[in-house]
């Protein structure tokens, strides 16, 4: 725990360089200040992590009323691993990562504490704590997400909604916990989830629902995910990755340790609801992503996705937990936790790309690069790891995670019950649904992105990016492929967090292996011998097709139908890549078409100009969100008519007032 | 299974999964001459020699290989990729034996991702050479995978609810042991689910049309245009070892008899007398399907895949109402 503390004061450190020192001398002070608490953080929660034990800090001095109250058990552990890992990479990447111009003061100081918040929430054990680090974190991110506002009107928009989602989040969350605080008589963590079993289902479902809004709007997961498209794409590389990658985690660390670690369990449609918002998100997010363009917005789809994944998990674990399977609970939760774990790796090193390229050909529109790989090729290596784990594409940790979670549901099964079943089916259907749609979606990122022929002169005179840069996205890669090809290594791990969040269940979901193998059901991956065999069959295919050709290879033209000179105009585009899908899912995407042709003046025959414009938007925003904000702006307009600035005018409300005060006393 | 078992049983393990590749290897090709054999007959026409797959392979390796100018090394790279995976999901998938190599690893959803991986790999080749009908064709291609994809998992998850496990040589063995599942409601349509899953995945009438000759009609040949020499021979074999995979998947999951118990030589004998039979089998069937229909319009086939998606949802239902 000691350790812990270290790490978060190496954190305000860094803020305070960051704040303070003179312009050069501050960007190196906070990276690595920032670092040593990634470092620090990393080590004391591995430690929490690898023993088991849960370690307490407590202090009355520094948070005046309530005082700090901090705990380290292998649930929140798990998550500062996570974090401090990304983190590292991010504070590396940023070194060499100079789009935007140069770090201001803000940019500077306000990395690393975003960064301690996001260490600080899983470790927060009472009610102030946590709303404390949350607060922190909301607000630190929405200053980083503001630093290229610029360049650019889009990160105001996007702060805005950020900012608005986050704090209706964080109000649903902060009443939640109140209640149930008061009803527990202590705003401990430890109070609460000792009393909790005593208190009305009422108060504690409607605890539930209210924390559930908010750690579901931090999470992204569809409804409340209007925010993440718009912010994660606008902030920069370094902090979309740290978005996508580390702080949507805590709002599904939330809902496990409220839900199941404080409320115990629960009952049965709470969980429904989750695995159904995960259903809605994954579906959703896949679509979106294969439909999208532009290359950090395809991401951000991508992680309301990969959330969604998550939730489906955790609502299979808790609804198989109250239906009293706690061994097939301790699977499902075990599959979801890995696949967050998974998710943060792929999705931070693709984010920290998309900012690489973003940086080398100044564009993130898919439909404006192209042939990255000749100019760009360790960047490209490096992005094609993080797209082929999140395709799910054996032996990356993608595919191991997805496996784990559709072994968890195939085995939740079991559970002779109607509505855990159906929950279950809609959720492998879900998963299925996305596994091909991710897989477009990537082949799209990948093939349009960095294969073919540069389409603007920018592309084909990107140039390839810092080493730091470089080394960033490597930090994240590596354990792309680490865990996929021994997953196992880290189930002992996986397995404690998963216990603490589900309140021990002593289960062993997993046997020891280098794989991954079911305890209990006949189930296993052994990627490593996979892995052998797959290199072994392609060298034996490399070796025969040497021994038989009997000639070498030549470049020539690519085939034209005949045509001469192929121009990057003919090639698909990522928006004609995704046409067809588009068009097959028109029902959800709800996608705009604009075609307008301007005649020749002299006949309507003849034609001057087409111009053709087509844009997704998200449905859900239009539809659900729109109504509400167009509410909200009617009433302003009412409420400043009423402010027309004359100071007769506001005596006169004064005086109306203080009447109907005295009549309401009298 | 005790360590010493393993390791005893081993060599034999080796062995078989090698037969199994040799028969695959081997298979797949003749597989897709008897299929254009049995159009031809269907049309009228003679049609070449059933071992013309074959003959085609040794032609093509003796060819140049041509490189578009523009393209990376993933062309070049894909095709071993796709023959690589496709060589990795034979030699686990219990085809003429129960008791392939890695017996314990052998699992349904692996062999799925392992297609998906060799899908991937065509797809990104596509996309390499920065040409119109490359792209076209991975974009049709990964738009029918995309959808086949999910109705692929959900079939096979069926078969695995049924038997309590995607382990599959467990699934084949199960199926040995209780005869009366294979004409399981939840069997059936899974079955329909899987064929349409993979008439769709080997590129088949109606939803591909493998001998076409018009670019913008093409789906799987426009991707792999820029193809040439032993390349395009690589490329030719993955494919034909997926359709011999997929044809014997289905073959073994639904009628598994024939099938191997053990690693005796007899055994293997008949089973790889089996395998080829059931192939074949399906084969002259769906070749008869092709002739008698006519190609879907690009996207009327969304409707097919999602109808099997369907059958493969309702495979799930009637397999967990009837366990």
């Amino acid at each position: 725990m000691s350790l812990l503390l270290i790490g978060l004061g190496l954190g305000l450190a860094g803020t305070a360089a960051g704040a303070l020192l003179s312009p050069r001398r501050r960007v190196p002070a906070a990276a690595v200040l920032g670092s040593g608490a990634c470092v620090v953080a990393f080590v004391a929660a591995g430690r929490a992590l690898v023993s088991g034990q849960t370690s307490t800090f407590r202090s009355v001095e520094l948070l005046p009323l309530t005082g700090v109250r901090l705990s380290l058990d292998p649930l929140a552990a798990l998550f500062i691993v996570t974090t401090a890992v990304v983190g590292l990479a991010a504070l590396c990447y940023g070194v060499g990562y100079t789009e935007g111009g140069p770090r201001s003061r803000t940019a500077t100081a306000m990395l690393p504490a975003f960064l301690t918040s996001l260490l600080l929430v899983p470790a927060a054990a009472s009610v102030a704590t946590f709303m404390v680090a949350w607060e922190l974190m909301a607000l630190t991110s929405t200053l980083l997400l503001l630093v290229e506002h610029r360049h650019r009107a889009e990160a105001r928009d996007a702060a805005q909604w950020y900012g608005a989602m986050t704090h209706v989040g964080a109000a649903a969350i902060l009443l939640g916990l109140l209640l149930l605080a008061s009803r527990a008589g202590g705003q401990t963590f430890a109070a609460i989830g000792l009393r909790a079993g005593a208190m009305s289902p009422t108060t504690r479902s409607l605890a539930f629902v209210l924390v559930l809004v908010g750690f579901a709007s931090k999470a992204g997961a569809v409804p409340f995910h209007v925010w993440l498209p718009r912010a994660h794409p606008e902030a920069p590389s370094p902090v979309s990755a740290l978005m996508s990658a580390a702080m949507v985690n805590l709002g599904i660390y939330g809902i496990v340790r409220v839900g199941d670690g404080l409320l115990g369990g629960g009952v049965l449609w709470w969980w429904l609801v989750v695995v159904g918002l995960g259903v809605a998100s994954a579906l959703f997010g896949a679509l979106h992503a294969a439909a999208s363009s532009d290359l950090k917005r395809l991401l951000a789809y991508s992680t309301v996705d990969n959330v969604g994944l998550v939730l489906i998990g955790v609502g299979a674990a808790g609804a198989l937990e109250v239906t009293g399977h706690r061994a097939l609970a301790a699977l499902a939760m075990l599959a979801a936790l890995f696949h967050l774990v998974n998710h943060a790796a792929f999705k931070g090193c693709l984010f920290l790309g998309a900012g690489a390229v973003q940086q080398a050909s100044g564009s993130r529109d898919l439909d404006r690069l192209g042939g990255l790989v000749h100019r760009l090729p360790l960047t490209a290596l490096l992005f094609g790891v993080g797209a082929l784990s999140i395709s799910a594409l054996p032996p990356f940790n993608g595919f191991a995670s997805e496996w784990l979670l559709l072994e968890g549901l195939l085995h939740g099964f079991a559970a002779h019950s109607a509505a855990t079943t159906t929950a279950l089916l809609a959720g492998v259907a879900a998963l299925a649904l996305t596994g091909g749609l991710t897989a477009a979606a990537f082949v799209k990122a990948l093939g349009i992105g960095f294969l073919g022929q540069p389409r603007t002169p920018a592309a084909a005179n990107a140039r390839e990016v810092a080493p730091s840069m470089l080394a960033g996205m490597a930090m994240l890669a590596a354990p792309c492929l680490l865990l996929g090809i021994v997953p196992g290594s880290v189930v002992p791990m996986l397995r404690r967090a998963a216990d603490t969040g589900l309140g021990d269940t002593f289960a062993r979901p997993l046997r020891a292996d280098l794989g991954l193998n079911l305890a209990g059901f006949e189930g296993a991956i052994e990627p490593v011998l996979l892995l052998a065999a797959f290199v072994g069959a392609l060298v034996v295919a490399w070796a025969s097709v040497r021994l038989f050709a009997r000639r070498g290879a030549r470049r020539a033209e690519a085939w034209g139908c005949g045509r001469e000179l192929q121009t990057a105009r003919m090639e698909y585009t990522a928006t004609s890549f995704a046409e067809p899908l588009q068009r097959v899912f028109a029902d959800v995407l709800r996608p705009d078409h604009d075609l307008e042709v301007t005649h020749v003046a002299e006949s309507r025959y003849f034609r001057q100009a087409i111009s053709y414009h087509s844009r997704v938007d998200d449905a859900l925003e239009r539809t659900c969100y729109r109504p509400v904000i167009r509410l909200v702006e009617a009433w302003g307009g009412f409420a400043r008519r009423a402010q027309n600035g004359n100071l007769h005018r506001y005596l006169a409300f004064g005086l109306v007032a203080l009447v109907a005060l005295l009549v309401v006393l009298a | 299974m005790s360590a010493t078992v393993q390791a005893s049983g081993l060599g034999a393990a080796v062995a078989a999964s090698l037969i199994q590749l040799g028969a695959v290897v081997l298979g797949g090709p003749l597989l897709v001459g008897l299929m254009a054999k049995v159009r031809a007959r269907a049309e009228g026409r003679t049609g070449a020699p059933i071992r013309q797959p074959l003959l085609d392979l040794r032609k093509l390796v003796g060819k140049e290989a041509v490189h578009a100018e523009h393209a990376s090394a993933v062309l070049p790279l894909a095709p071993f990729v796709l023959v690589a995976s496709a060589a990795v999901a034979v030699a686990i998938t219990p085809l003429v034996t129960t008791a392939p190599v890695l017996r314990q690893g052998a699992d349904l959803f692996v062999v799925v991702y392992l297609l998906l991986t060799g899908s991937v790999a065509l797809a990104l080749a596509g996309l390499d050479p920065g040409t119109a009908f490359g792209g076209m064709g991975a974009s049709r291609a990964m738009t029918i995978g995309a959808l086949a994809e999910p109705a692929l998992l959900v079939a096979v998850l069926a078969l695995s609810v049924q038997a309590g496990t995607s382990n599959l040589p467990a699934i084949v063995s199960a199926t040995l042991a209780h005869p009366a599942w294979a004409a399981s409601p939840g069997r059936l349509c899974a079955l329909v689910a899987l064929v349409v899953v993979v008439i769709a995945e080997t590129g088949r009438i109606p939803v591909d049309n493998p001998s076409t000759h018009l670019e913008l009609t093409m789906i799987h040949e426009a991707m792999v245009l820029e193809y040439a020499g032993p390349e395009l021979g690589l490329v030719t074999l993955g494919e034909a070892m997926r359709l011999g995979l997929l044809f014997a998947l289905v073959a073994n999951l639904f009628f598994p008899w024939g099938i191997a118990t053990t690693t005796s030589p007899a055994a293997v004998v008949i089973g790889l007398v089996a395998l080829g039979a059931k192939t074949a089998a399906i084969a002259v069937a769906i070749a008869l399907l092709e002739v008698s229909t006519a190609k879907l319009r690009l996207f009327r086939v969304p409707e097919l895949l999602a109808g099997g998606f369907v059958l493969a949802v309702l495979a799930v239902v009637a397999g967990l109402v009837t366990r």
